[in-house]
């Protein structure tokens, strides 16, 4: 296949996509409130565009499927169906369908393999149960039934008057799209009264030359309503393609559109935006004035003419879209305010990866910079090349905030993909539950965003298996029959914490140190508080689900949340009541790319704990000074506090300059001590993977660069203090590097 | 640090993959002569700035910055079995290029050299296979025995030497002078 077919179907499949989300997440709201009629439109508009686009590649099953739920939308649009629950079930299940079609066609597949096939024929034999009698439009003769048209030949003037009048070319392929031009105005007879329809003939052929497929029908149309002019124009936004659209306002609407173009904000604005804004020419209007304006500078270059533009006010008028009076009006009001509105452009995500990449080399030669003007501080030219390295620097600092906020979006589209998966989880358990979203607006770094989507997925399928019990049982326990789910989000000093919180019956203590103790976990007789049995949960191989169902239960998901989570330089907490719920929160940093860090010297090297765990930095007592321990505890305030000297464990050389301190680490509820030579101070900086031939290593989890080219390790605090507690490090063994760390 | 010469193996030119096919370069360790292939030269370097990382294997030195790139750097004499090398005022790192099948990934790894000597051609017929026993290091380190100037010179398989297989490995049981203690993963 070649490469432009190849690029044109990714297109497709990211257009689908997002298309067939909206279309989701309109139908959950129609779920919610029925009433919501406008959303019945955009489920339409994403079927229908699928289809279309479905058609260039010639993807036929994906055609005749959407094909069929349009015909079913068509109905509901007009009156004819109902939306009831039923049918809003078979419209998600429509939709999976779709989108696994969508799937199934850019893998070659076809119509999918045959679980698809399969339900594809279920869906479509109950689609049919709702096209009644009349079945699908396209075989329908748009030419056979009359009664809601009245045509009168005799008027020919077409007079302005306090009534709309819109022209409709309909092109000849309207037809073999599968439309139906009358459906059309039935559906405009529903946002006014139809006035007059004229029918013009100049496109007639002969009845040799009439081809039975081809659409010859043109209308004049008078039309009384309140509507406004994207409302009417959406009426024909489905043959938006193949018909010409002209929509003159009535003219007592000019005052109207005047005082709307007055009202507009002093914001410089084009000329056409004015006229859409104000609502007297539409979009679509716009975008075919621009056109035309543009095949004529590019006939005018064609003919190496000078380029002279017809002003687009003009174009407007010439196609009759808008009055002469209005564009004068919008022209006095841009006079007023000029320069150019405000603008998001796409960018594909490896350019700002490479861009963040690029930001944090400078970064680090910025802090190099710096520290070699200082080091020549007997220039004399030095004051100004200080003074000029620090104005770079912040400058430096302001493009790496500026380029990471690039990055950033908000939780809340990934919190709202939640809500039909908590739909369908508790429509098959057969529980009422209702999700409950907050803070959706907090930002996040992308691409901790995408990592973090499979451990909130199952963190929320526990929440409803396990956590929110059945109707009855929470009947009978005195709680409202309805379940709740939250879903938060906030920031908390530097990082963000995302909360999954139910009110089910919380975790049970004894239920998982029994299971803990069948595992080996734990010893018999070890006692553990709640909190550290909570945590139990998250070791590989744990459930105590009795049942292991289709949404969970089979103990591989919290230990793998767990170290998705670990995974981001995050953590994972939990809290639970027995009875009253359960709630997961989540910290995470905002960003990967770059890491609070403490610097630290040990021995001749230079190493980063990460800031977020250090409690505080003491002296190292007297008695533990030049001591070769390699581990021991010391009294911190009458704390035992176990510590690991750094220097003995890493093989550092010695040399020790004065007293050594101690770094007070703190993660995961428990205290460390980290023996250091030097401290450094907070140090901001980029953390870089170590690479393969370093995977075994473990209490390193990355490396950074340093201000002055040297590369210094990152320390992973409790992968380290783990080592250490399993006794892996004892001095001896770890010396003769003869046994593999594990 | 300041590099002492840019050797880049350009991806995209053809001549030069063609030229380069049977084109080695010979460097100085522990007083022997040995060469890799050019095809898997990236660059050489001057040494410093090297920043060990702890509870590693002897043989791997450390890391460099490499513009802004941290490249894991070995000590090919002690990966060889021998002494660990000692810096001279021209030893370098030489930056190659490693393919690791496991992943499918490109990795660069620099390896330590007392002195870079030149580039030599040899062509095929004067590649000998490597000796079954005598040679001072693993057998499947060696590439092939090339003849120049009427001498043997030894061409490393340096795929085999630094196999992150067995580079990740945090003991020192693969470094065998002859027998090699494990087999290698490339089958």
């Amino acid at each position: 296949m070649n490469e432009e077919i190849q690029e044109s179907i990714q297109v497709f499949v990211s257009e689908a996509g997002e298309l067939l989300d909206e279309m989701e997440s309109a139908l959950l709201v129609l779920e919610e409130d029925p009433s919501h009629e406008g959303h019945i439109n955009t489920v339409f508009r994403a079927v229908h565009t699928i289809k279309g686009s479905a058609g260039l590649f010639s993807y036929d099953h994906i055609v005749d499927f959407s094909h069929h739920v349009e015909s079913v939308l068509d109905r509901v649009r007009d009156g004819q169906q109902k939306i009831t629950s039923e049918l809003l079930s078979i419209l998600l299940a429509c939709h999976d369908i779709l989108e696994n079609l969508v799937q199934a066609a850019v893998n070659d597949q076809g119509a999918g393999d045959e679980e698809v096939q399969e339900r594809t024929r279920g869906i479509a034999g109950q689609l049919e149960q709702y096209l009644g009698e009349s079945a699908c439009a396209v075989d329908e003769n748009p030419m056979v039934s009359h009664e809601v048209l009245q045509i009168d030949d005799q008027i020919s003037g077409i007079e302005l008057g306090s009534n709309w009048h819109i022209s409709l070319r309909f092109g000849p392929d309207v037809l073999r799209n599968g439309m139906d031009p009358l459906s059309f105005m039935r559906y405009l007879s529903r946002l006014g009264e139809v006035v007059q329809i004229l029918p013009v003939w100049d496109d007639m052929p002969g009845r040799g030359e009439m081809e039975p497929e081809s659409c010859y029908l043109d209308l004049e149309i008078e039309f009384k309503s309140d509507a406004d002019k994207v409302t009417i124009e959406n009426v024909f936004q489905f043959v938006k393609d193949d018909c010409k659209v002209t929509i003159l306002p009535p003219l007592t609407r000019h005052s109207l559109y005047k005082e709307a173009i007055e009202d507009l904000p002093g914001e410089p604005m084009r000329l056409g935006d004015i006229l859409v804004e104000s609502g007297a020419v539409t979009e679509r209007e716009l975008k075919e004035a621009l056109e035309v304006q543009q095949s004529e500078v590019d006939q005018a270059e064609l003919k190496m003419e000078n380029i002279s533009k017809t002003p687009i006010g003009e174009v407007l008028i010439h196609k009759g879209s808008v009055h002469p009076e209005l564009v004068n009006a919008a022209v006095n009001k841009q006079a007023k305010n000029k320069g150019s509105p405000e603008k998001t452009i796409r960018v594909s995500a490896d350019k700002l990866e490479s861009l963040i990449n690029l930001m944090g080399e400078l970064v680090i030669s910025t802090a190099n910079i710096a520290l070699l003007a200082n080091l020549t501080r007997k220039d004399t030219l030095n004051d100004a090349l200080i003074e000029a390295t620090e104005n770079m620097g912040q400058l430096v600092d302001g493009v790496r905030d500026a380029s990471l906020g690039l990055r950033m979006v908000q939780i809340g589209e990934t919190f709202f993909r939640f809500r039909r998966i908590v739909r369908d989880v508790s429509h098959k358990s057969c529980k009422d539950i209702e999700l409950k979203i907050s803070g959706g607006e907090a930002e996040l770094d992308k691409t901790v965003i995408e990592k973090i989507s499979d451990p909130l997925l199952h963190l929320v399928r526990n929440a409803i298996d396990h956590g929110i019990e059945s109707t009855e049982t929470r009947h009978k326990t005195g709680k409202p029959k309805k379940g709740l789910l939250h879903l938060s989000a906030s920031h908390d000093s530097g990082g963000i914490v995302i909360k999954v919180s139910d009110d089910g019956c919380g975790l049970s203590h004894e239920k998982i140190l029994a299971k803990a103790q069948d595992l080996g976990l734990v010893k018999d007789n070890q006692k553990l508080s709640d909190q550290e049995v909570y945590r139990l949960i998250f070791e590989p191989g744990f459930s105590t689900a009795e049942q292991v169902t289709d949404l969970s239960g089979r103990g591989v998901g919290m230990d793998v949340v767990r170290r998705n989570i670990e995974a981001l330089r995050g953590h994972v907490d939990v809290e639970s009541q027995p009875g009253k719920g359960t709630s997961f929160s989540i910290h995470l940093p905002l960003t990967l790319a770059i890491i609070d860090g403490f610097l630290v010297r040990v021995g001749k090297s230079f190493y980063v704990i990460p800031l977020d765990m250090v409690e505080e930095c003491t002296e190292l007592p007297e008695e533990f000074q030049n001591a070769s321990q390699l581990n021991s505890y010391m009294d911190l305030r009458g704390e035992v506090l176990p510590f690991i000297h750094l220097a003995e464990l890493f093989q550092e050389k010695n040399v020790r300059s004065g007293r050594e301190n101690i770094v007070v680490a703190k993660f995961a509820g428990q205290k460390a001590g980290l023996v250091v030579d030097e401290l450094h101070g907070e140090y901001q900086t980029v953390i870089k993977p170590l690479g393969k031939v370093f995977r075994q290593l473990h209490g390193i989890s990355g490396a950074t660069i340093l201000g002055s080219g040297k590369v210094a390790m990152v320390i992973d605090v409790p992968a380290l203090v783990k080592t250490a507690a399993s006794g892996a490090f004892e001095h001896g063994r770890f010396s003769s590097n003869s046994e593999v760390l594990n | 640090m300041s590099p002492v010469a840019h050797v880049t193996t350009d991806d995209d030119s053809g001549a030069d993959q063609i030229e380069s096919q049977n084109q080695f370069l010979s460097f100085r360790l522990a007083d022997e002569v040995y060469a890799i292939d050019l095809m898997s030269l990236k660059e050489i370097i001057g040494y410093g700035d090297l920043t060990s990382v702890p509870m590693m294997p002897g043989f791997i030195r450390g890391v460099i910055n490499l513009r802004g790139r941290v490249v894991p750097v070995v000590d090919l004499a002690e990966r060889l079995g021998g002494q660990k090398t000692e810096v001279r005022k021209r030893t370098s790192i030489i930056i190659v290029e490693i393919f690791d099948e496991s992943d499918d990934e490109r990795i660069d790894i620099g390896i330590i050299v007392d002195s870079v000597n030149e580039v030599l051609d040899i062509c095929p017929d004067d590649i000998e296979p490597p000796p079954s026993f005598g040679a001072k290091i693993r057998t499947d380190f060696i590439e092939g025995m090339g003849k120049v100037d009427g001498k043997f010179l030894v061409l490393l398989d340096i795929g085999n030497i630094l196999s992150i297989e067995e580079l990740s490995m945090l003991n020192d049981v693969n470094v065998g002078v002859k027998e090699p203690a494990r087999k290698p993963e490339t089958e």
